[in-house]
């Protein structure tokens, strides 16, 4: 067996292991359990200290190819808004922010405890604005002459949440669920640098470790959620059992495997180094 | 004159921006605002320009049946089938020029916009994303190799963030006493995110943004040219 087909052979061995780690935890779910982690019990209880009444706003700068780390995360936070009575806006960085907020609250209302949830009343997709970092600077003077219309093209003016709403300093909360730029960043640089309006956000997993400097004690960013992990914290802390819990089990396994691999290859390559030198002796002997 | 009037322009833009930082009060807040709309507006069509560029350089390879053409020929034809069905039946709550569509709904349950983009994208999307592992497992297995004192280090703390990352990780060290707590996975994998980690993220984040304002300079006093596109 040539060498260049043993490599392709052992990459299919390492696919085909990955595939059924993380394939058999989704179909016979193990129930580990996780701590909730301080960053995330931040972000917790900035929506959950918030009073009744209060508006939140969720920025989706996520698309479709972040939809199993993010969503679980706009669904556990628009659930957990809902419960305290508060409203939420929804208003996106990214083209496919829209269409992600929809879903989020489709799901959201799913839920039998929310499924009288009224748009325009308890909540609102504003939709998408090119623009980043601009944009977030202009939503500081004023929220209407940015979306003179949610994403579904009803004016402002008809939507009743919005009656009070100037600028961003009339939110309770912002959370922006950030797969990239513009995001995350340009909501803390803008909304609580400037306007000083609490900033929570949620990454994913590879992102957040670029994030961590802002949760500072000048609560640039007030909690953090990174990645499947902390969606799955967040659930257990609003008491829910949702998709995020679900796929920890089959990411668990899978991350296990990956150390696994790790250390074959390592082992792998220490036996091989030890079989040249006993060559080199032999040789030289 | 044409390189020195947008020189010029980028100085009286860059300045304005820099000076209303400083005094956030008129005339230079309403200034800064009228920029500010005038962006919004100008990257409105940059997402005009992106897909004029899309179109142009996929028909360029399709015309000269260029390597792997037929990828290029689905992207136009999958582009084409996107507008032209949001374009007839809008998306969501928006009518589009055939109204709301009611019996196209009635038989796919969504508008075909909407039904592609949950039924093709998303899946299509997420599945792309999902490769990521496949790969990350494989180069895991082959390159992931401890050769030096560093490369150690980096093992060491990257199996304790992975494991402490995990349910695994968490029910492996979960007997360890209340008092020395710090030993649990999670807990250690915590400290190595918010001390060692946030600590280097802060060194990397300011000279990111000391290169930032340096490069910000060098275009707002017109050292830096390459902007404005040719060859000088």
């Amino acid at each position: 067996m040539s060498l260049n087909t043993s490599t392709i052979l052992e990459r299919r061995i390492v696919y085909l292991l990955l595939f059924l780690a993380v394939l058999l935890p989704l179909l016979f779910p193990i129930g580990w359990g996780s701590d909730v982690s301080p960053v995330v019990k931040m972000s917790y209880d900035l929506i959950d200290q918030t009073p009744a009444g209060g508006i939140g706003l969720i920025s989706f700068d996520y698309e479709a190819s972040t939809i199993t780390e993010m969503q679980p995360m706009a669904v556990a936070q628009i659930e957990h808004a809902w419960s305290r009575g508060q409203k939420v806006i929804a208003t996106a960085l990214w083209p496919q922010g829209p269409q992600m907020a929809a879903q989020s609250f489709e799901e959201a209302k799913r839920n039998p405890l929310f499924k009288d949830k009224e748009y325009g009343v308890d909540y609102v997709n504003l939709g998408y604005k090119v623009g980043g970092m601009v944009t977030v600077q202009a939503l500081g003077s004023s929220f209407k002459d940015v979306y003179p219309k949610d994403s579904s093209g009803r004016a402002w003016d008809t939507l009743p949440m919005l009656k009070d709403l100037k600028n961003l300093k009339g939110l309770s909360w912002i959370c922006s669920l950030s797969a990239g730029e513009p995001g995350l960043k340009d909501w803390i640089m803008i909304a609580h640098d400037v306007h000083n309006v609490p900033v929570t956000g949620g990454t994913t997993a590879v992102s957040a470790p670029g994030f961590l400097p802002y949760v500072n004690n000048h609560g640039q960013l007030t909690g953090l959620l990174g990645g499947l992990k902390a969606a799955s914290e967040y659930e257990a802390l609003i008491g829910k059992k949702g998709p995020a819990t679900t796929k920890m089990d089959a990411q668990s396994v899978a991350h296990i495997l990956i150390l696994l691999l790790i250390a074959v290859g390592n082992i792998k390559v220490w036996v091989r180094k030890r079989n040249n030198a006993k060559n080199t002796e032999v040789t030289n002997a | 004159m044409k390189r020195n009037i947008p020189l010029i322009l980028a100085f009286l833009a860059g300045l304005l921006m820099i000076v209303s930082e400083f005094i956030p009060h008129r005339p230079f807040s309403n200034m800064v605002e009228t920029l500010e709309n005038w962006f919004m507006i100008i990257a409105g069509f940059s997402i005009v320009l992106g897909l004029a560029s899309l179109l142009q350089m996929n028909y360029q390879k399709i015309s000269t049946k260029a390597e792997n053409w037929g990828y290029h020929l689905a992207c136009v034809i999958a582009f084409a089938l996107i507008v032209i069905m949001g374009a007839l039946w809008g998306m969501e709550d928006q009518p589009g020029l055939l109204g709301q569509g009611e019996k196209i709904v009635s038989w796919l349950g969504k508008k075909p916009f909407d039904y592609t983009y949950d039924n093709a994208l998303v899946p299509l999307s997420a599945t792309m994303f999902s490769l990521l592992a496949f790969f990350i497992a494989s180069a895991a297995y082959r390159a992931f190799i401890i050769r030096t004192f560093e490369s150690n280090l980096l093992m060491i703390s990257a199996v304790i963030v992975i494991l402490g990352r995990t349910g695994f990780g968490t029910m492996l060290t979960s007997w360890i006493p209340e008092s020395y707590r710090i030993w649990q996975l999670p807990v250690l994998a915590d400290f190595i995110m918010q001390y060692p980690n946030t600590a280097a993220q802060r060194a990397i984040l300011i000279s990111a943004s000391l290169g930032i304002i340096g490069s910000s300079l060098r275009i707002i006093l017109g050292i830096e040219r390459s902007y404005l596109g040719g060859d000088k």
